[in-house]
């Protein structure tokens, strides 16, 4: 057995030892792992305003489409406490954004949801999930895109400083399909969020871009696996992070797979963090498994890197005080993804929220 | 009328070996709309002078002074002395990714300037800084210094010598690199800025060539860290004919 099929076999209460838990401190998971958590029915997750025609929004019973190994789960599908499903019907084209808010939450339960979200054959949305207040949730979120669908899915974790989220997003992609996923983190306690992709037709292509801000005491973990299990698909893992502060602890795993029969893939990782005070600390892991020669490429990069000085100075010596020109460089630093989102009001909002964490991060 | 004062100045840098001192008592006066030239060896220290009296926090002061005015230039932070009206224009500007060129721009004005530039009269500001260096107005949308050729950066470091309006700029090789239509557009960017604003420029250089444009009032030879001949534009030719042998080594 391989190392990357290893890390998802662990169908029992994780110890810490395993593989794909030895970075997360599981006693701050306020019992999302184990079975403790107190299940409460909260429905917390809702759309903004009224579905156009060919889209809908339900809540009920959701039928799995995809295994799980992973132990958080497989305890939301033992008990789920709410399940919500939005459907994009075949060949419809959403323009604006459909905006998925999660807000009502409460630390005394925990919220066990599964969600999921189809997108119909030759279909084309973007979906802005945003993620606020303080919680504890362990989400299964399941995005299936048939033949030749394109979706932009964007997880805002803007979460209050109390808030424990562990989530998995898992997105099954059928051929030629096209997945963009943009992931920010600038917010909760503790976050492990592990977006997977399983390719199930050919030709298909799949884009994880992320970015997420850690300060002092905040854990926050992003783990990819990328499964290459069909002929020519594309997968491409940008993530850009920054910790300030004592004790902040980012990890970016990324784990990629690429399977015998996965002849003409194109894949390539990078995860960037920048440390900007002593006292944090980047875990930065990329794996690559490759069963077969016959590829377009395959490469990953992982740099950890402090605030540099040189920048610092340039900006300084064009009369910019020292505190606006590290808000500069670190808004620099992230903005190559956050420009990605494509929506001004958004983008403004996630950059004042960094400027702010930033700021109590001191220097 | 303003001046700018180095007397006596050291300056070390740590290195893996120890501390080395690289300048070795610099005295330098500059008054406005004076310029003065700086010519000297690879390695003798020009830019070590240009950055120490920037606040490059790299280098270490081991010794005397640098006054604008009166006012201890060494006692300020970097972005003060830019406030107090030093500019510097780098050998080697850096990139800032992610950062764009027009957002750099205001910041730094507004910053300078005490408060934003009024939004019409600023775009106007930029546009014709930008015609006059000869800038496709497409760089304000790009990210500071990235991905520019070396003659961009350079051309780049100059318009913001127009817009900033220092007292004093130091320019570092700047015209190293550049072809010789940008030396000309670029130095007569530097002449509009001290006709504009009787800027005082300490120039370094290796070549007599930008000399012909930006008339220099006096010539340094700088060799091993300090100051070690002082003339006029003839010393410039002189240089350029003899080279500086007599005074290395001997
Ligand atoms: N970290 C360091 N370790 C060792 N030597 C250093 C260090 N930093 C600077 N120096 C030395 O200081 C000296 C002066 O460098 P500086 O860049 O000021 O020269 P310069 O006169 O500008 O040269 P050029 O004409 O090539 O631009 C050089 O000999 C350089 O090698
Ligand atoms: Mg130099």
């Amino acid at each position: 057995m391989t190392t990357l099929q290893s890390n998802l076999l662990e169908n029992h209460t994780p110890t810490g030892r395993e593989e794909a838990w030895r970075f997360t401190p599981l006693k701050r998971l306020a019992g999302l792992h184990d079975g403790s958590a107190k299940p409460e029915a909260r429905n917390s997750l809702t759309l903004n305003g009224t579905a156009q025609s060919g889209v809908s929004f339900t809540r009920g019973a959701v039928t799995a489409a995809s295994a799980s190994e992973d132990a958080i789960v497989n305890r939301i599908r033992n008990y789920t406490s709410d399940g919500a499903i939005l459907a994009i019907d075949k060949n419809v084209v959403v323009d604006a954004p459909i905006f998925l808010n999660r807000s009502c939450g409460g630390v005394d339960t925990a919220e066990l949801s599964r969600v999921q979200i189809r997108l119909g054959e030759h279909s084309k949305a973007t979906v802005i999930l945003e993620n606020t207040g303080d919680t504890h949730l362990a989400e299964d979120l399941e995005i299936i895109l048939a033949p030749g669908s394109d979706l932009t899915f964007i997880s805002l974790q803007e979460w209050g400083s109390k808030a424990v989220y562990a989530a998995t997003h898992n997105a099954i992609i059928d051929r030629d399909a096209t997945f963009k996923a943009i992931h920010v983190t600038v917010g909760g306690d503790v976050v492990r969020l592990l977006p997977k992709v399983e390719f199930v037709g050919p030709g298909a292509s799949a884009d994880l871009q992320g970015v997420y801000f850690a300060t002092a005491g905040q854990f926050f973990e992003h783990r990819m696996h990328v499964d290459h299990a069909v002929p020519r698909a594309k997968s491409n893992v940008n993530y850009k992070g920054a910790l300030a502060g004592d004790k902040a602890h980012t990890v970016w795993i990324g784990d990629v797979y690429i399977r015998a029969a996965a002849e003409g893939t194109d894949t390539y990782e990078l995860n960037r963090n920048l440390l900007l005070t002593d006292g944090a600390r980047a875990d930065s892991v990329p794996n690559l498994e490759i069963e077969t020669g016959e590829i377009v490429g395959a490469g990953h990069a992982s740099t950890t890197g402090r605030f540099d000085d040189e920048q610092l100075f340039y900006l300084m010596s064009r009369g910019i005080q020292e505190a606006d020109a590290r808000r500069l460089v670190v808004r620099g630093f992230f903005n190559e993804v956050i420009a990605l989102i494509g929506n001004e009001e958004i983008q403004e909002r996630l950059m004042t929220r960094i400027d702010d964490e930033l700021e109590k991060a001191g220097k | 009328m303003s001046t700018l004062e180095i007397r006596g100045l050291k300056v070390t840098v740590d290195t893996e070996q120890g501390v080395k001192e690289i300048l070795k008592g610099v005295d330098l006066t500059i008054k406005s709309g004076e310029t003065h030239a700086i010519m000297g060896p690879n390695g003798s220290g020009k830019s070590t002078l240009a950055y120490s009296i920037a606040g490059h926090p790299k280098y270490t002061i081991a010794g005397g002074t640098v006054t604008l005015d009166g006012a201890d230039v060494l006692e300020m932070s970097v972005d003060e002395r830019a406030k107090a009206g030093l500019f510097l224009a780098m050998q080697y500007p850096v990139e800032v990714p992610g950062v764009s060129v027009s957002n750099f721009l205001r910041t730094a004005a507004t910053a300078l300037r005490g408060e934003a530039p009024k939004l019409r009269e600023w775009v106007g500001e930029v546009k014709s800084a930008m015609e006059g260096l000869k800038m496709d107005p497409s760089f304000a949308q790009r990210n500071v210094n990235e991905g520019f050729s070396g003659g961009e950066k350079k051309r780049h470091e100059i318009m913001q010598l127009e817009l900033l309006k220092p007292k004093f700029a130091i320019l570092d090789e700047t015209d190293s690199g550049l072809d010789v239509d940008a030396l000309r557009i670029v130095s007569e960017g530097v002449v509009r800025a001290k006709e504009a604003n009787n800027l005082g420029v300490l120039l370094i250089t290796h070549y007599t060539r930008i000399l012909r444009y930006i008339q220099p009032d006096f010539v340094h030879v700088f060799a091993a860290g300090k100051v070690v001949e002082q003339g006029g534009p003839e010393l410039a030719e002189k240089l350029e004919a003899n080279g500086y042998a007599e005074y290395v080594g001997a």
